[in-house]
């Protein structure tokens, strides 16, 4: 098995709206011996609102952050906890490695030079590796117990698939392998790599509620008891609007959304609050309480 | 059905609209309009036009129709129109491209996503990282949103997932310049 050790940017997020995710991270990453090493000063991605203003600011941002890595840490892959910083950071190396000019021109625009050698991965990327998924699992102290689980990818860990090359662009399947492999019960739905709406819950928040309506709706209709995701802004899009859509237009739903490392470190011991589940604002302790527990029967052959 | 006499069509139109494929590195006669982007789209139910009607748009030179729409400003960059494009049409790319265009000419078709990225932006050139906190508050501001969201915050604030303190990176310099460079060039703002 390669080590595991990677370069770590946690993204503007990480702090803040993502913190759960942060928390839980960090408790798994312990856990299994994964080594995050924090690139010194990076700065944001600057996410849709460069990529929409112009090109050379959408790929000198990430590059600013990817040449300190590629410094800091020679050698080392870099690590984005949250897809859309993934998606820049990833979108700015591939770009850079289209021709030589490119990759001078970004170098220029950030005066540093930019090897664009070091790849990007998600967290998700490297948590779903099959020999990661066996360390994951021999960590565990408890199972996901058959929760009924839909795993809610997004855009931007599948799209561009030239750019991300992670599983199935449509219909990517290996979060539900990671957590099935963890005892839970995945389901089968539709709209694993829909969009939540992204910034649009901000500006156009009508238009972009009735885009998580249909994830929750489709969720639920397909036997889901949980929606678990990779990325805070999809996390907060669903979890702080969950409410606000049933008060809104008139639905039921109760689903709590989870980061798949929050799970992850219920089932190697946490507790709710080191999991980061106090930072739900729709309750998700009390299900995952009732679901991960320890394997009776894993215990009585231990024994 | 509309019908559309193209010799009627101004040349500049029909120019502009080959130039904004060009800079999206779209040929728009691969377009057969099968509507696949439009069906995929999240978005699509509050655009006036869709990404497959903003393709018809530049395809018949009708640009300013295209540059006039909310469509391309309420696109969420979500790529499922270019993925799913039977022709590998990079749709998404022209969704911005349009964008770009209309807002250099002085169209703002959503006010409040204009509002949105240019504090997103503004922060980011003045910290090097975003702080969420200042950006909804400021953003409340400029578009005149005042009470949004303002229910969530009391909870966010009192399990310290945002608070008055801000981040920034240490190099502010190295950020603003990139962000000069950029988007300053030839004394030209955008």
């Amino acid at each position: 098995m390669t080590e595991l050790k990677y370069s770590w940017f946690p993204g503007c997020s990480a702090g803040s709206t993502g913190i759960a995710y942060t928390q839980s991270a960090k408790y798994v990453a312990d856990k299994i011996g994964l080594e995050m090493k924090e690139i010194d000063d990076w700065c944001c991605c600057g996410t849709s609102a460069a990529r929409i203003t112009d090109d050379d600011l959408m790929h000198a941002l990430p590059a600013r952050s990817l040449a300190l890595s590629e410094r800091q840490y020679p050698g080392l892959d870099i690590v984005a906890p949250c897809t859309g910083c993934y998606s820049a950071l990833k979108g700015a190396r591939h770009w850079a490695r289209q021709s030589e000019e490119n990759r001078r021109h970004v170098s220029e625009l950030i005066d540093m030079d930019y090897a664009a050698e070091a790849d990007v991965k998600s967290l998700l990327e490297i948590m779903v590796e099959p020999d990661v998924v066996d360390l994951t699992v021999s960590r565990l102290q408890k199972t996901l117990g058959g929760m009924k689980i839909a795993c809610y990818y997004g855009c931007t860990q599948v799209r561009p698939a030239e750019v991300c090359n992670f599983d199935d662009v449509e219909n990517p399947t290996s979060m539900e392998r990671l957590l099935d492999a963890c005892g839970a019960e995945c389901v089968q739905w539709g709209f694993k790599t829909e969009c939540c709406g992204a910034s649009n819950h901000v500006v156009k928040p009508k238009a972009a509620r009735k885009a998580v309506e249909r994830i929750f709706r489709n969720a639920k209709a397909c036997g889901a008891e949980a929606i678990v995701t990779s990325c805070p802004l999809c996390w907060l899009n669903l979890d702080m609007r969950e409410q606000q859509i049933n008060s809104e237009m008139g639905t039921d739903y109760h689903l709590p959304v989870y980061y798949f490392t929050e799970l992850l470190a219920m089932a190697m011991g946490a507790t709710p609050d080191e999991a980061g589940l106090g930072y739900h604002f729709e309750p998700a302790a009390q299900l995952a309480q009732d679901r991960i527990v320890a394997d009776t029967k894993t215990e009585e052959v231990t024994r | 059905m509309h019908t559309v006499n193209l010799s009627d069509v101004a040349v500049a139109d029909r120019e502009l609209a080959q130039t904004i494929a060009q800079r999206a590195n779209v040929n728009l006669r691969d377009c057969y309009q099968c509507g696949k982007c439009a069906a995929g789209c999240p978005m699509a139910d509050d655009m006036d036009l869709s990404p497959q009607q903003i393709m018809r748009a530049l395809q018949m030179g009708l640009t300013e129709k295209a540059l006039s729409a909310t469509g391309p400003w309420l696109c969420a960059q979500c790529m499922v129109c270019s993925t799913r494009c039977p022709q590998n049409i990079d749709i998404t790319k022209i969704m911005r491209e349009v964008r770009r265009e209309s807002h250099a000419r002085g169209h703002r078709c959503i006010p409040e996503s204009n509002a949105f990225e240019t504090q997103f932006l503004k922060g980011v050139k003045a910290d090097g990282r975003n702080n969420e906190q200042y950006l909804a508050a400021f953003y409340n501001l400029r578009s005149g949103h005042l009470a949004q969201d303002m229910l969530s915050a009391p909870k966010m604030l009192a399990k310290g997932m945002v608070g008055i303190g801000k981040h920034s990176v240490k190099d502010r310099d190295a950020v603003r310049k990139i962000y000069e460079k950029c988007l300053e060039k030839d004394g030209e703002q955008k």
